[in-house]
């Protein structure tokens, strides 16, 4: 008995190259995350709501009564506060993996993907890239937001694009963690409050939206060394945005955009793994 | 060749409350061109010997080849001769059906024109084609489980595996879905399928293989073990009360019943069983018996064996209905 059993003639050989069966199938499954999207109107509406909320809230509540050391003016909060909203939002991209890969387990999707003869990582990578581009286009409506509120960058629109970049690097890293969560959680429902819970203090615990001066002192060195600060303060140091720092002369605050890669690299390389082997006996109920 | 053989297949789950052996020692073979229904209650291990024989899970113990390939070292190969199709109709319900069908074909490895014309031929063959663009959640049960039906034939597999293809359908679409499932054998594709009932294995398996507690207790045709279980059976609810004694001699008699204990009564409830060798010709002997002798039938009907009674007569416990443990 040979493998060509049960195939029609013409059909690609199942076992083709291996790297580009693994591009193919994310592509297949990426392609299906991007068709999901506008048919969810209500998902879209959300994740686009929270961020602006978020903005105009630290922009003009809590915005006045936080000052930026060194900087200041009204204004120099709002310059200060955009790339903590990015990053935050991005952070958030977690949750999107998680509830998605949990409710395809559920409704079984998940074992239908893995009765079938493809790569491996293919229903994670699809997810990921899915998730990917409905986080670039969540940054673009907050950009637009920014822009609103009076933020500005100003080391031209090279290093502009280079922030965004790590931006979205990180939502890529995020989410392969929202993968494992997803793939480890029981339904859709505990996916969406186990991808977020631990963000807010992580979220908060870090110079998104209070610079770290302001900390006591016991906790700035946490929030310096934090992956989102590291994310927070690339950002700032690219668009020319006030990023002050509580020890100037750490290596979180001299070489922002290094720290930055590197933690994404890490997160990436723990995270990406742990997930494939994950799915690999994931199995619904 | 069998197209599917299984040998002492065990398999633990571990919940730190308890461990539950769902399979010990499965055994099976089927083969090429033949249905094998896996017949038990929920949690009997049906579901886990499909995981394993289509590669979703490992077995503890034994082993399990697929047209000759070995499930857990040849797993890859095994993917792409088979197809599966479970209780659960697992498609997605935001894509339409065509786009569904695509994606699953491209998962197959198609190119891209060849998975868009495998969809239309199977959208035909399913009677979809109408809704083909309409997306999942506006679809019926029956619809889906015709579209999960499709999604596992794209790459024509040889061996099919349904876990419990019509649970939960309503009676039009589950004849639907065997008259598709019957047209797959009758193109010589293998094909092992579990179910709950004893009339669907009856319907569509060549052989029958009762599973509980994770091994199988008994096999055979569906005719063997409805023998075994004593084939069917007449039910008759009689008016009065105190005439259910008179009227069970009367058809002891009638029928020249041998073995008392083939035959049940209940004054409670005024109801008689007996066998039914001859079935509706048993009935109509009956019916004159009783109607001669003036004793007036509240009801009376032929009964055919259940999975019930096969569970009763095999282990003398009914079927359980357990949660099923995956």
């Amino acid at each position: 008995m040979t493998a060509v059993v049960g195939r029609t003639p013409g059909d690609t050989p199942a076992r083709a190259n291996p790297v580009g069966r693994a591009v193919t199938d994310a592509g297949v499954l990426a392609w299906r995350s991007l068709k999901r999207i506008p048919r969810t109107p209500d998902m879209l509406i959300y994740a686009t709501i929270q961020p602006i909320m978020f903005v105009l809230l630290f922009a003009y509540v809590f915005g006045n009564a936080i000052p930026i050391p060194g900087f200041p003016g009204a204004r120099a909060y709002r310059e200060f506060l955009m790339s903590g909203i990015f990053a935050q939002t991005m952070a958030f991209a977690v949750a999107s993996a998680s509830v998605g890969l949990a409710d395809d387990m559920s409704k079984g999707l998940i074992d239908r993907f893995r009765s079938l003869p493809m790569a491996r990582s293919g229903v994670i990578a699809g997810r990921v890239i899915g998730d990917l581009v409905f986080n670039a286009f969540v940054m673009v409506v907050m950009v637009i937001c920014g822009f609103v509120v009076g933020w500005r960058w100003h080391n031209g629109f090279g290093q502009a694009l280079a922030a965004f970049g790590i931006l979205l690097l990180f939502a890529f890293a995020m989410l392969w963690v929202g993968a494992l969560i997803g793939l480890s959680v029981g339904g859709p429902e505990v996916a969406a409050s186990a991808g977020l819970i631990w963000l807010f203090p992580l979220t908060f615990l870090s110079n998104a939206f209070v610079p770290t001066p302001n900390l006591p002192s016991g906790l700035q060195p946490v929030a310096e060394w934090n992956p989102i600060s590291s994310i927070v303060a690339a950002c700032r140091h690219l668009f020319g945005n006030p990023s002050p720092f509580a020890s100037p002369d750490g290596f979180p605050a001299q070489h922002p955009v290094w720290l930055s890669l590197i933690w994404c690299a890490a997160i990436i390389a723990i995270f990406a793994p742990l997930a494939v082997r994950k799915y690999r006996s994931a199995t619904s109920h | 060749m069998a197209a599917i053989e299984a040998t002492g297949l065990v398999k633990t789950f571990r919940s730190r409350k308890n461990t539950v052996k769902a399979l010990d020692g499965i055994d099976l073979e089927v083969p090429e061109g033949s249905v094998l229904g896996l017949l038990g209650p929920n949690g009997a291990g049906k579901t886990t010997t499909v995981r394993i024989l289509t590669t979703l899970m490992e077995p503890e113990e034994g082993s399990a080849r697929v047209l000759g390939h070995d499930v857990v070292t040849e797993a890859d190969t095994v993917r792409s001769l088979v197809g599966l199709s479970g209780q659960y109709a697992a498609v997605d319900e935001l894509l339409t059906g065509r786009e569904n069908l695509w994606m699953f074909g491209r998962l197959y490895r198609l190119g891209s024109q060849q998975a868009k014309q495998r969809a239309e031929e199977l959208l035909e063959i399913f009677d979809l084609t109408e809704a083909a663009d309409r997306i999942l959640k506006t679809y019926s049960g029956g619809m889906r489980r015709r579209l999960d039906l499709a999604g596992s034939l794209i790459a024509h597999p040889k061996v099919l595996f349904l876990d419990e293809p019509t649970t939960g359908l309503d009676p039009r679409s589950r004849l639907d879905l065997w008259q598709i499932i019957r047209d797959r054998v009758s193109e010589g594709v293998t094909i092992l399928l579990t179910t709950q009932y004893l009339e669907e294995a009856d319907e569509l398996a060549d052989s029958i293989a009762v599973v509980d507690h994770g091994s199988v207790i008994a096999r055979g045709t569906a005719d063997e073990l409805k023998a075994k279980v004593g084939g069917e059976r007449i039910e008759v609810v009689v008016h009065d009360p105190e005439e259910t004694g008179r009227a069970l001699e009367l058809l002891t008699g009638a029928l020249g019943i041998s073995d008392p204990d083939a035959t049940t009564m209940d004054q409670h409830s005024r109801r008689i069983t007996v066998p039914a060798p001859g079935g509706s010709s048993t009935l109509v002997d009956v019916i004159r018996t009783l109607d001669g002798a003036g004793i007036r039938i509240a009801d009376i009907g032929l009964r055919r064996p259940t999975l019930d009674d096969v569970f009763l007569t095999l282990t003398g416990h009914e079927a359980e209905q357990k949660e099923e443990l995956v």
